[in-house]
């Protein structure tokens, strides 16, 4: 009844498991030269762990947008990228406003809730639009149709917000409260991004804890499991979609505000490589999977930002941190070929596919 | 006047007619039951009444109130719940969050808690589960399930879809149990099934259907009697 290992194995199997071997060899020579080499002491490696987490927390932010959006929708949300971006290149204005006033430095905490919130405001008001005017209309259509109008609905927000607020770079100010870094032992620790990791953490688990235990993420869950017998519950699919944007959207916004600590500049074209970076995560920890999300943003974080230096490094490859971007992607092809499911996907790739 | 009266419904799948002008009645108080083969259009019927299919022609009446418009959601509002063909629990969430969703629509916290007593004091084996993940349950007790959970939403009137499919002779004996307490207590019932005998016999009436029509309707006891139900539905020779 069963075939024989030798029936099963097929060619493409083959070349995958070398692909697969000749990374792991590549990775861990890389690795090893790097580290026999001794060109950077712990504390630099330190340094690149706190910033690929402060990278991460805020992959992971943007990423349950995907994540969420994937899991009711089965359909991949290509415009949250400008989602992302909506917030922060709003609430520069805030922000430079508040900074000429001197109200920035007065109070710091104050001034950064108030334009978190307005980011947040932004693209949660831009999510749930995005979802009334280009996904609603389309429900029952064939599932490429969706994607292609979410690529479209990218583009028209970009070249809106371009169009607002112009095609140039916007500075955010500095603010002095967070300037600066704290010493432990010999180590150097960034208040930008210890807080951008602290606020990451919070805001993902405030996250799990609404999907997980409020009654709109339980009839959320609900109807991403079946749609049908929700409605037999009562529950108003449609609300619940609106819901699940709006939430995705609140997330990224505020994400963009940590982005923006880490990277202060503001432009229209911000949103795209943390938006597919997200998206790389989201399905490396296994798409519809909200812890899933968080794990890989970490993971994703992590890699991009110790890889280069820890074993590209070692391979003698010149300015290896320029080839992060490459990295992440390279990890994306990785997954579609060995695990499509993600790290912690089984569950939500098998159903209805 | 009858508290759900479907009248002369014709229901299309794309171009394949389902429902060719079924019509019933159920009273309030009954066990109304749909007997049926294969393919006769009995789930289609119950779909149509909980709103997820829409009839080309003929209309629904509950309680005085025509359906037509009505999204299936809204429909629950009104005060009808449906255990579907197939169970359709959410596998992946606790049994206590498949009941807290049947209780979605609800706002009375006290009367949720009270209703909560009243389905774990009807199917206590959900009671000791209510922790587990509803995936991990047996086909008996996720039929449970799905039946305490459309008992959450209070209805008026329950529509059961083939509530004893794949469940061993055993357990469609207490299903068939609960479903005559449940009426008891004050639920009316219209009833979809394969197992004609069970069904007919819990039933004050029963309708018999073919080919998306109704070819018989009588008293439970009377159907069972009948000759061509016997000989097509009961398996006796």
């Amino acid at each position: 009844m069963f075939r024989t290992w030798r029936q099963r194995v097929t060619f493409s199997d083959i070349m995958v498991w070398i692909i697969g071997l000749a990374i792991g060899v590549v990775v861990v020579w890389g690795t090893i030269s790097t580290i026999q080499s001794g060109k950077y002491s712990a504390e630099s490696w330190f340094d690149l762990i706190v910033k690929g987490l402060a990278l991460g927390g805020v992959y992971a932010l943007i990423a349950m947008g995907y994540t969420l959006v994937y899991g009711i929708l089965r359909m991949i949300n290509f415009a949250h990228s400008e989602v992302f971006m909506s917030g922060p290149v709003t609430a520069v204005f805030l922000a430079n406003a508040l900074a000429a006033s001197g109200f920035l430095n007065k109070q710091p905490l104050l001034s950064i809730l108030a334009i978190a919130l307005l980011s947040m405001l932004v693209s949660m008001t831009v999510a749930i639009l995005v979802e009334r005017i280009a996904y609603r209309p389309l429900r029952n259509a064939p599932r490429l149709v969706p994607l292609i109008t979410a690529i479209g609905a990218s583009f028209f927000l970009q070249y809106t917000f371009r169009g607002f607020y112009g095609s140039g770079f916007q500075a955010y100010p500095t603010i002095d409260a967070l300037a600066g870094s704290w010493k432990i032992g010999t180590v150097q620790l960034y208040k930008t991004q210890a807080v951008v990791i602290m606020a990451a953490i919070v805001l993902m688990f405030l996250l799990y804890a609404i999907v997980m235990w409020s009654k709109l993420g339980k009839a959320m869950r609900a109807v991403s499991e079946d749609r049908e017998a929700a409605a037999l519950m009562g529950i108003d699919a449609d609300k619940i979609i609106v819901f699940t944007f709006a939430l995705g959207g609140a997330a990224a916004g505020i994400g963009g505000i940590l982005y923006i600590l880490l990277f202060p500049i503001a432009h229209f074209y911000m949103g795209f490589i943390p938006g597919l970076k997200a998206f790389t995560a989201a399905v490396l920890g296994g798409i519809g999977n909200v812890p899933g999300a968080f794990l890989g943003s970490m993971v994703l974080g992590l890699i991009e930002s110790l890889g280069p230096n820890l074993f590209l490094d070692g391979l003698g490859i010149p300015n290896a941190s320029q080839l992060k971007d490459a990295l992440a992607f390279i990890i994306l092809v990785f997954i579609l070929i060995f695990r499509p499911s993600g790290i912690l996907g089984e569950r939500t790739a098998q159903t209805k596919a | 006047m009858p508290m759900l009266e479907v009248n002369n419904i014709h229901t299309y799948y794309g171009n394949i007619h389902a429902l060719k002008g079924v019509s019933l009645k159920v009273e309030q108080g009954e066990i109304v039951s749909l007997i049926g083969g294969n393919g006769a259009g009995k789930t289609t019927t119950l779909r149509t009444i909980s709103g997820a299919l829409k009839p080309r022609e003929g209309n629904i009446i509950f309680e005085g109130e025509d359906l037509g418009k009505r999204k299936p959601h809204q429909i629950v509002h009104k005060g009808i719940a449906m255990v579907p063909e197939g169970r359709r629990i959410f596998a992946r969430m606790t049994v206590m969050e498949n009941l807290e969703m049947g209780a979605y629509i609800r706002k009375d916290k006290k009367k949720i808690a009270e209703d909560l007593e009243w389905v774990f004091e009807l199917l206590p084996r959900l009671k000791e589960r209510r922790k587990q993940v509803g995936g991990t349950l047996s086909g008996g007790e996720q039929q449970m399930l799905a039946t305490a959970r459309a008992l959450m939403t209070r209805p008026r009137l329950l529509l059961m879809d083939e509530p004893s499919m794949g469940l061993a002779p055993v357990l469609v004996e207490a299903i068939f149990d609960t479903i005559v307490r449940i009426n008891k207590e004050g639920t009316t019932l219209l009833l979809v099934e394969q197992n004609a005998l069970m069904a007919l016999s819990v039933a004050n009436r029963g309708y018999v259907l073919e080919t998306g029509d109704i070819v018989m309707h009588d008293t439970g006891e009377a159907l069972k009697k009948n000759e061509k139900v016997q000989k097509a539905y009961l398996g006796v020779e």
